[in-house]
């Protein structure tokens, strides 16, 4: 896939249509990388995560060894595998959790070793009903394999893991929300301070939370050193990473590629990857980094997929969803869907989200049908900055959680561009593309 | 300059809007900036519930390490040099945005809405929103309202999720029966299915709603805040004595609301002191139609039994009457008359009364309580605890009945205590309850075994061995023992027990001598009285009980002011309740006063039967109807509750105020003016003509009363109400500016007494008595003399009953208020599922429940909390059985426990 010869780091076995049992997971290097560490000592773990400079592929993107070390010392701890990937157009965890379940169990083992926890968690989309399966599946031969258990493999550290499955709510992959289901509570996400649920996270205990593809990529870390990864991409990214590429492309799907060598471009357009725009049509404009993202357009396309430069740039790698939207394509209605999307999956614990999203999503809804005014789009912009004040990059926010400033994004990029597009569906009464 | 608001130790300075103020470390900014007189507008933020920032309302600037951001106030708590702007362009505007989104789906019904004119959410907007809205889209819809329980209805459309009232069932009252439900702008507030809001604390979710969501049937279009006034006063429910505001418009109450008075019920209230107003109002046309059996219906006019029917007639008749049957029983002995009740009075009712009884007849047969208390010398004389302290024990002791059902804010102020773990509960209730399942140890104690259970605790190993001798063996293990007895330590400092009537079927002296056991083991242990009739504390204060005299003291040693002002003292302890009810019926008790008491009551049916079927004359003095007046010889008409100022007291000995709001209907008089006139009529005057003048006489005569003048008492500082006797601590003035923590409070009327101090005329000498008296007042040397009882041993064939109160029952309260009517459970009898297969029998099915007394056929429950061995049934609720037979008419008041046998029918 890649288009430099970086190796593939997490979806080694993905190819293989039994790429999830464990007979094709330990004839390909199973548990190797937790043997490994098992022999090393947990700050040598530890160091060798630091060393490979990491970063978390959830959305923010903070250095996995970082977080790691914030973890307040306790008798009790504990580690959460965030698995309830939701948002429209990300799919890359799906990939990993239905194709390659005993790798992230391993993974589990190797942080939960590192971080000296013995009770794990993987939180996993409900809707995942094959990838529930096969994760629990994975648990389980893990337990008859000595993986996981007591004693894993006789070095005298225990693990339990529980999966659990989501139930249905978006805002369940905000870390204190996804916290509080797991508690049995509805998801509501908790209020700061504190900051981090590495001091106080789940039922009160100093909790790290991990994406599923953050450590999907230990196993390999500590097989290979974190040297190697280091030396794949480049600046603060390193390694590779899984980019869910979706919409107005000839070839979507989940592809993992050195971080920092390929432009959006070499993605959207390359014959192995996302093989163009289908007739022939020009880019339009690109979601970088999940639909909370301010958009990118053409002349965006040379940008290196890294993650300090797609935030130079003024929006976000974030989940590594990326979504092309050709020339076809209404960006009134293209903002009304991805607004629609958070009002009706905004909690609706503070006001400024579960009102805000709501009167957005209507406002746009007239708009793209042609029952816009003139002032709505100075209404948008406003409402808009009374979620997220300002309106700046990384946005300010008036909510509790990040969902509420994730809004305006789609909105205020879809007005800054388009303003056009949005006069003439006024103008026209109608959505002139159909 | 800083000011100095909050002298603490952990004291810090924060910038305010560019003014150096002091908070307490940690406090929240959006208090500490109250304080300092900057007020942060609010709607989830409540004073009493633990912030969760979710309205976003309080939003203000917070300097920290990358510039300043917005931060909810509500959450932040002040640290040393922190820097907070409450009134930057930036601030306002967030501000107006969140009202904005608040207004959004919000409907504008004001105009029909309960809330309109004291909705924080309308005075927000009209102080600050843009007057115009742009929200052009159609609002969100919801069927409205919805009931979620028989008092309260919701309208999700005007919810604006603050989550105050989920907070409230969930934190404060530990019913968790509300919560969200929904997503975005479609979240609702929801009860499960199946199960409604049935809580004894829901109207509090209503007092604390600050848009007009959550209504309560009583008071749904029954007036608008702008007709409303409201007098401050002490709700007499219950013996907590919740601060409250009573509110009334075109002469009838329409609401009262919590006060939050620190010391008592911080704002709370439970629905039976907030709902039972319905009961002074009465039937809208004044119930001219109803019997005079039935308790809905108010009494207005003297009355007098004439060929067997009462007859209305004027005061001078009605006392005549009354003062001719009074002479006659008294002819020969003073104690040919009795009293029972007062509780029901204010403290200068019951004072008055007293002068009449035991200060001009000379009668000591006298009882506040009936036959379901503590012995009056155990009550006044074991040392008190105050709520407070309560609340912050280290171990509370609960040797009582279920707090929840008895005195339920004082079971909210404990729960809080527990929840916060600040204290560990040991709890010898016969079946868990609400407080006991938070409990560190639950001691299980069996009817008739509270007094052993108490002797295991204080290292007694003959109790021990004797419990063990139970058929069914001990109930508790030597672990829970030891766990017990380290969390009460060696002397009982820190520790408070509850000491009430776990089972109206057990005898008193068995709590009595538990008491008297854990006060001899550790001596700094506090008590707190558990006795749950309104003012049953202030009655004993007034020394409406045998033995005893105003202010704490004995009947042989009265103070030397009550030495002058009574004319005469009883020669000899006369009766309790109990005894003078056997009196009459054996015909030495001629005459009995019954002071506003509901019979019903009385633990033992066959005794009252026994004495209403005597030759006894009976003088009633009520303000409602009740079966009593198809026996009555002669009946006055008092005014009730909010239609007399005075002062009554708590379950802590703090004396509150009592406002008035309605004038008495008819030609009802306060109980004072009714003794002080009846006592004229027997030929003595005690000088007093207004309610000041008795307060002031108490504050002469009683000694623990001593300095508890009317203008004392009237103080702003006082509107708490003072813990009896003074200590000599000045209260502090108090504190409650936060419009939004009780919306509709509004600017309460602080002169809670105003028609009291108003009738003081000016050329009367008001000032208090120089001369306080020295009289020592009842301690815990006046409980030597008392003897233990003997317990029967339980047999193997019978079942040991345990009678347990319920808030809502077929007393008149309860039965005279539309609202709560419906409320009460039938009664079934509960038992051990293990005992109910013994003779073979389930839930649903009835049994015959035989007593020495008389045989009762009940619906039967399984209870896997009720101790083996015993059957817990429910006082004064309804039964269905033929015929009807209660659990007042199973016990045998005479006997130390009641045992039953159990009979498949």
């Amino acid at each position: 896939m890649s288009l430099t010869d970086a190796p593939r780091i997490v979806t080694a076995r993905t190819d293989h249509d039994d790429s999830f049992t464990i007979e094709r997971f330990l004839a390909t290097g199973g548990y190797d990388g937790l043997k490994k560490a098992l022999s090393m000592t947990p700050e040598a773990v530890c160091a060798e995560v630091d060393a490979a400079s990491l970063l978390g592929r959830g959305g923010a993107g903070f250095p996995a060894g970082r977080k790691w070390s914030m973890l307040r010392k306790s008798d009790v701890a504990y580690l959460v595998i965030n698995g309830d990937e939701s948002e429209p157009a990300t799919f890359k965890d799906h990939l990993l959790i239905e194709r390659d379940p005993h790798q992230l169990v391993e993974g589990v083992v190797i942080a939960s070793y590192a971080l000296q926890v013995n009770q794990a968690f993987i939180f996993l989309r409900g809707e995942f009903a094959l990838g529930l399966e096969r994760v629990q599946a994975a648990v389980n031969d893990a337990y008859q394999h000595g993986a996981l258990g007591a004693n894993i493999f006789g070095s005298g550290f225990s693990l339990d893991i529980v999966v659990h499955p989501g139930a249905g709510a978006y805002i369940c992959g905000e870390e204190t929300a996804l916290l509080e289901s797991l508690e049995g509570k509805r998801g509501f996400p908790r209020i700061k301070p504190p900051f981090f649920p590495a001091a106080i996270g789940l039922y009160g205990e100093p909790t790290v939370v991990n994406n599923v593809e953050t450590v999907s990529n230990l196993p390999w870390i500590i097989s290979n050193g974190g040297a190697a990864f280091a030396a794949l991409g480049g600046g603060r990214s390193t390694g590779t990473r899984l980019f869910a590429l979706s919409g107005h492309v000839k070839n979507p799907g989940v592809f993992e590629i050195e971080m920092v060598k390929h432009t959006f471009r070499d993605l959207i357009y390359s014959p192995t990857l996302g093989g163009g725009v289908p007739g022939g049509r020009e880019v339009k404009a690109i979601i970088p980094g999940g639909v909370s993202a301010p958009w990118f357009y053409p002349e965006h396309l040379d940008l290196p997929l890294g993650q300090d430069e797609v935030a130079d740039a003024g929006s976000m790698l974030g989940s590594g969803s990326i979504v092309v939207m050709d020339s076809s394509t209404c960006m009134v209605r293209a903002a009304w869907r991805i607004t629609r999307f958070f009002s009706r999956e905004s909690c609706g614990q503070c006001t400024p989200c579960r009102e805000g999203s709501g009167w957005l999503e209507r406002v746009l809804y007239r708009l793209e049908n042609g029952n816009g005014r003139m002032e709505d789009l100075d209404l948008l912009l406003d409402l808009c900055d009374n979620i997220a004040p300002g309106l700046t990059w990384p946005p300010q926010q008036t909510t509790i959680c990040v969902l509420g400033p994730s809004i305006p994004s789609s909105i205020h990029s879809a007005i800054s561009r388009f303003r056009d597009e949005f006069l003439l569906h006024i103008k026209e009464g109608a959505c002139p593309y159909g | 300059m800083a000011e100095d608001i909050a002298p603490q130790q952990t004291a810090v300075t924060i910038t305010l809007n560019g003014r150096e103020i002091s908070a307490e470390k940690g406090e929240m900014i959006i208090a500490a900036a109250e304080r300092a007189g900057t007020y942060i507008p609010r709607f989830c933020y409540h004073p009493r519930m633990e912030p969760v920032g979710n309205c976003r309302m309080c939003l203000v600037e917070v300097e920290g390490p990358r510039g300043s951001t917005l931060m909810p106030s509500c959450f932040i708590g002040a640290a040393d040099g922190m820097v907070v702007v409450t009134d930057s362009e930036k601030v306002k505007k967030a501000q107006d945005g969140v009202l904005e989104f608040l207004l959004a789906n919000h409907p504008l019904d004001c105009p029909v809405c309960d809330k309109g004119g004291e909705c924080p959410l309308q005075d927000q907007t009209l102080a600050h929103g843009p007057g115009e809205t742009r929200f052009v889209e159609e609002k969100r819809h919801f069927a409205k309202p919805i009931p979620i329980s028989d008092l309260v209805l919701l309208d999700r459309e005007r919810c604006i999720q603050c989550s105050r009232c989920t907070r409230f069932a969930d934190e404060v009252a530990g019913e968790a029966l509300i919560d969200f439900a929904g997503r975005g702008d479609q979240v609702e507030v929801a009860t499960f299915p199946g199960e409604p809001f049935s809580s004894y604390f829901s109207g509090n979710t209503v007092q604390i709603c600050p848009v007009g969501a959550l209504t309560a049937t009583p008071y749904r279009f029954a007036a608008r805040p702008w007709d409303l006034e409201q007098v401050e006063s002490t709700c007499t429910g219950c013996a907590v004595g919740c601060r409250v505001a009573v509110q009334s418009s075109a002469g009838r109450i329409t609401r009262l609301l919590g006060v939050d008075a620190d010391a008592v019920n911080h704002g709370w209230m439970c629905d039976k002191g907030r709902f039972a107003f319905e009961s002074v109002n009465g039937p809208d046309d004044g119930g001219v139609a109803l019997a005079l059996s039935d308790p809905s219906k108010r009494i207005t006019d003297p009355m007098v039994r004439k060929g067997g029917v009462l007859v209305p007639t004027g005061w001078g008749e009605a006392l005549d009457a009354a003062a001719a049957i009074i002479r006659d029983a008294t002819a020969t002995s003073p104690m040919g008359l009795g009293a029972i009740g007062g509780s029901q009075m204010t403290n200068e009712g019951a004072f008055a009364w007293n002068t009449l009884l035991k200060g001009v007849v000379g009668t000591d047969s006298v009882d506040a309580q009936l036959g379901d208390g503590l012995e009056a010398t155990h009550v006044l004389g074991l040392p008190r605890a105050t709520i407070d302290e309560a609340a912050d024990a280290c171990t509370l002791i609960l040797l009582t009945g279920d707090l929840r059902e008895e005195l339920p804010v004082l079971f909210l102020r404990l729960r809080a205590g527990a929840v916060a773990k600040r204290s560990s509960i040991v709890d010898l209730s016969p079946r868990s309850n609400a407080l006991g399942d938070l409990a560190a140890v639950r001691l299980p104690t069996r009817p008739g075994d509270s007094l052993l259970v108490t002797r295991c605790i204080t290292g007694d190993a003959a109790a021990k061995t004797q419990l063990a001798s139970h058929p069914e063996g001990r109930t508790f293990t030597d672990d829970d023992l030891e766990r017990a007895r380290t969390l009460i330590g060696d002397d009982g400092a820190g520790v408070v027990i509850i000491v009430g009537r776990s089972s109206l079927a057990e005898d008193a002296s068995l709590i009595e001598a538990a008491a008297r056991r854990l006060n001899a083991a550790y001596p700094k242990a506090k008590f707190l009285p558990a006795l749950r009739r309104a003012n049953v504390m202030g009655a004993l204060d007034m020394g409406l009980a045998p033995g005893i005299l105003p202010g704490r003291t004995m009947l042989g040693t009265p103070s030397e002011g009550l030495g002058a002002l009574w004319p005469t003292l009883p020669d000899a302890k006369g009766l309790g309740t109990l005894a003078q009810l056997a009196a009459m019926a054996a015909g030495s008790q001629k005459a009995t006063l019954v002071l506003g008491a509901d019979l019903a009551d009385v633990p033992d049916a066959g005794l009252v039967t026994a004495a209403l079927d005597s030759t006894a004359r009976i003088i009633a003095v009520t303000g409602h109807g009740g079966t009593l007046l198809e026996r009555a010889d002669v009946v006055l008409p008092a005014a009730v509750a909010h239609e007399r100022p005075g002062t009554t007291t708590n379950i802590e000995g703090r004396v509150s105020r009592l406002g008035q709001k309605l004038s008495a209907p008819g030609q009802a008089w306060p109980d004072w003016m009714i003794a002080t006139e009846l006592a004229a009529e027997l030929g003595s005057s005690s000088g007093v003509s207004t309610v000041a003048d008795v307060t002031n006489q108490i504050a002469a005569v009683a000694p623990s009363y001593a300095g508890m003048t009317a203008e004392v008492l009237n103080a702003a500082n006082a509107s708490d109400g003072l813990v009896a006797p003074l200590s000599g601590a000045v209260p502090r003035e108090l504190n409650r500016t936060d419009p939004t923590a009780i919306p509709g409070l509004g600017a309460a009327d602080r002169i809670g007494l105003a028609s009291y101090t108003g009738s003081v005329r000016p050329d009367r000498d008001t000032s208090p008595p120089s001369r306080v008296a020295t009289t020592a007042t009842i301690g815990t040397s006046d409980l030597e003399g008392f003897a233990e009882p003997t317990i029967p041993s339980a047999d193997n064939y019978s079942l040991r009953l345990v009678a347990t109160r319920r808030l809502y029952d077929l007393g008149a309260a309860v039965t005279a208020s539309p609202a709560l009517r419906g409320l009460a459970d039938s009664a079934v009898a509960k038992v051990n599922p293990y005992d109910l297969d013994r003779i073979g029998v389930t839930t649903g099915d009835s049994v015959r429940l035989r007593s020495a007394r008389t045989a009762a056929v009940v619906a039967v429950e399984a209870d896997a909390e009720v101790v083996r061995g015993t059957v817990l049934m429910e006082f004064n609720l309804s039964t269905d059985g033929e015929p009807r037979v209660t659990v007042a008419d199973l016990i045998d008041a005479s006997a130390v426990v009641t045992d039953l046998r159990m009979e498949s029918l």
